[in-house]
């Protein structure tokens, strides 16, 4: 017993100050990318060539970069010769609309608070059943890490739940494989209405690294309607903090 | 076994294709039985279907099929791979009755090939997909019926009050799914059989024609848990392939890399564990050093899972001496906090009494399933690749492998414990000793028609990759065999006689990959 009690004192008080506080946050993190089309000799398309998702593509205004689809891999900055494109270490990356997590035309927009009527259902007690839909089990475990006493989600009336009865909503990871889609659906149609999903990772966006594959969907909104996405391979777990807290209004 | 219908390979010696013995399969048959019953494990078993051309070319003999099946067994006390592959058509009698290794490898022939191996007891699919080459089916399933996971004759038991569980595959934490059934009298369960394949998001057959641009984002995302783990197994594969030498700098990177990895999750699972005994000290503060590792390796990199850091020809990122020294003040910090947390369970007689004797795997049944890694280890073999097979800086810099008898949970549990240790012994050893030079060399392209086999010990356990290259050194096979492959039959062997309520316990201490089955 007295082991016990040394060891509570040894491990210390370890919960975060996020939100409050600014997150610590690697400094090589890759978080949202900074392009400068300025920097774009014309016609120049290494940068989309390198990309492993085919992420970025040339518009008008230079290169536009998807953050649905991207992996955060180094690939682009590498291969870009004039620099114009490098990873910040921004950790803020949810969107409330698919259509905007591209980067390059306007200015991003981030994931805005639910409407008052939903928020007053959801603001201070949202329960959540995760799904796990394919994927690597990347973006689960920096789920399951919101759990532990660094994040501690439940101070933020935020809880994963065992049953999809008991939730108002679903999160969702991996790209929706073809023998994962009914049971989506199914636990989907078991959550009691009004319902909010949440799609985590480049996989549940876009399917990721396995975007194409006949074996899987091409992302969690082509089974179901979703609410929030955010994008990463996987999101660090302060980026789905920040996601969560921000369509709870509880961000701004 | 004769010398001629089987050859013995290095880990990560590439070889010619025309080299490797093509034997008649009642040779490769008995090659393989012979083997495993003189101490050796079945590390891969796969098939790879042949085009017309090769039929028709100089293979061409009357009576040989359009599948070549390869095998390659693990010789430990030699520290070498035998290989050996055969050709069979549309059934041949399987291996799985003399070698029950072989039996989730056969189930996996049939499912992709639509070859039936005869005689085989319990020829069920694993990942339920349409067989490779449309119109062969083992199960004579029609093309346009979609097939539905999980629907399978799953073994039942009759009898008074015997009652069956089914779970999943979307279960109760956050954790991957997969489909679980019990045959229960009581509280006491007979028998479990997992059914898998949900995951199935067909990697395997993508890397064909590689490499290409996504080829190293699929090792990251094999199992995202073991990205270094499978992506390193990857890289050492082609490195051989395109006889590129990898700076020693490199190497000693890569493998403090691979043991942090292996700190995070074995320091998680611990705490896990303790977390399905309601032990709940020990699991809030193992959730949380779990993370300090992760941080470790974002450290290196940026990224908590080591994505990004490693590259066919080396690392993409170095360490300067300020990082360095912040690695190592970090890493003596996080020690001391995992073991102050990790004692607390062996101090605990309560958390003792729970782990002890729960869900045992003999030593015996270990050897008969071919199980790897600290499963394997946890039931007194001493299966360890960085030992037996070393590559890369385990060559220079060993890790004496941590083995315990019992079998159980807490025999599980307390290799984890004993791995922690040594592992950080040897990141504090390579950090101190870190060579200069650079960190990565170029590659060139990849001998055409060859073929490497490629193991490192992930924190699972085995983790074996072999590439197949075809005449413009693109890869014409690419067989991956995550350590999970072997053991999900021993997690379904060691709940027999338990209570089903231990089954979360169980089942945590080996703690299995389903993308890394399912692939």
């Amino acid at each position: 017993m007295i082991n016990t009690l040394l060891a509570r004192a040894q491990q210390k008080h370890r919960t975060i100050g996020f939100p409050k506080l600014p997150p610590v946050l690697p400094d090589r993190l890759r978080g949202r990318p900074a392009i400068d089309a300025a920097k774009c000799p014309a016609g120049c398309r290494i940068c989309a060539d390198a990309c492993p998702t085919d992420a970025i593509t040339l518009g008008e205004k230079g290169p536009r970069l998807d953050l649905g689809c991207c992996l955060f891999c180094p690939e682009c900055e590498r291969a870009c010769p004039e620099g114009a494109i490098r990873f910040t270490t921004e950790h803020r990356l949810a969107a409330s609309r698919r259509e905007e997590l591209v980067l390059g035309e306007k200015e991003f927009q981030l994931a805005r608070a639910l409407d008052e009527k939903t928020r007053r259902i959801f603001g201070r007690s949202l329960k959540l059943r995760q799904v796990s839909a394919g994927g690597c089990n990347g973006c689960e475990s920096d789920v399951n890490v919101l759990n532990t006493v660094v994040f501690d989600l439940g101070r933020f009336g935020v809880q994963f739940v065992a049953s999809p009865r008991h939730a108002d909503g679903l999160l969702i990871t991996g790209p929706v494989t073809q023998n994962m889609e009914l049971a989506l659906r199914k636990t989907y149609e078991a959550v009691p209405s009004p319902k909010l999903v949440i799609a985590v990772g480049a996989c549940a966006i876009s399917g990721g690294p396995y975007a194409g594959h006949p074996e899987q969907r091409n992302g969690a909104d082509r089974v179901v309607p979703v609410d929030l996405y955010i994008p990463g391979c996987p999101p660090h777990p302060i980026t789905i903090l920040d996601g969560l807290l921000r369509i709870l209004g509880r961000i701004e | 076994m004769t010398a001629n219908s089987i050859s013995t390979v290095r880990n990560g010696q590439k070889v010619d294709l025309a080299n490797l013995p093509l034997v008649a399969f009642g040779d490769f048959r008995d090659a393989i039985v012979s083997a495993v019953k003189a101490g050796a494990r079945l590390s891969a078993l796969f098939g790879v279907a042949l085009q017309e051309a090769d039929v028709q070319g100089r293979h061409a003999a009357p009576g040989l099929g359009d599948l070549r099946l390869f095998a390659v067994l693990a010789q430990e006390a030699e520290g070498m791979l035998a290989v050996t592959s055969t050709r069979v058509g549309d059934t041949y009698p399987a291996l799985t009755p003399d070698c029950p290794q072989a039996h989730w490898f056969e189930r996996e022939i049939a499912e992709q090939w639509g070859v039936k191996p005869e005689g085989h007891p319990w020829l069920k699919p694993i990942r339920f997909h349409h067989s490779y080459r449309k119109g062969r089916d083992a199960w004579n399933r029609p093309v346009e019926i979609p097939i539905q996971p999980g629907v399978t004759n799953f073994f039942t038991m009759t009898g008074d009050e015997v009652h069956e569980v089914a779970v999943g595959p979307v279960h109760a934490g956050i954790i991957e799914p997969g489909h679980f059934r019990f045959q229960c009298h009581g509280e006491k369960v007979y028998h479990l059989e997992i059914s898998l394949g949900y995951q199935h998001r067909g990697v395997e057959r993508a890397l064909i024609g590689g490499p290409g641009k996504r080829t190293i984002s699929y090792m990251e995302t094999l199992a995202g848990d073991t990205t270094i783990g499978h992506t390193l197994t990857y890289c050492e594969a082609v490195e051989a392939l395109a006889d590129c030498r990898v700076p020693a700098r490199a190497q000693a990177l890569r493998a403090i890399a691979l043991e942090l990895e292996r700190l995070a999750n074995h320091t998680g699972d611990l705490g896990a564990l303790a977390n399905d005994i309601g032990y709940l000290p020990t699991a809030s503060y193992c959730g949380r050093i779990r993370g300090d590792f992760l941080n470790l390796t974002a450290l290196i990199c940026g990224n908590r899972f080591g994505r990004g850091l490693i590259r066919p020809g080396g690392v993409l990122f170095d360490l300067d001496e300020a990082r360095q020294k912040q690695l190592e003040e970090r890493l003596a910090e996080a020690h001391k906090d995992v073991t102050n947390a990790v004692e607390l369970l062996w101090d605990t007689s309560s958390v003792r009494a729970r782990f002890e004797n729960a869900g045992p795997v003999s030593r015996e049944m270990a050897v008969e399933l071919g199980l790897v890694g600290v499963v394997a280890r946890a039931s007194g073999l001493g299966h360890d690749v960085r030992s037996q097979f070393p590559s890369g800086i385990y060559r220079f810099a060993q890790i004496p492998v941590s083995s315990y008898h019992t079998g159980s949970v807490f025999a599980r549990a307390y290799v984890r414990w004993m791995e922690i240790q040594r592992s950080i012994a040897f990141v504090f050893d390579q950090l101190k000793a870190l060579p200069d030079g650079p960190v990565r060399s170029e590659i060139g392209t990849l001998a055409a028609n060859s073929a490497v086999v490629s193991l490192t010990e992930g924190w699972r356990g085995e983790i074996c990759h072999v590439a197949l290259t075809d005449a413009h050194g693109r890869f014409a096979h690419y067989k991956i065999v995550d350590p999970s492959f072997h053991n999900w039959m021993g997690l379904a062997l060691a709940l027999r006689n338990q209570q089903i309520s231990d089954f979360p316990l169980c089942n945590k201490s080996f703690n299995l990959s389903y993308c890394g089955h399912d692939l």
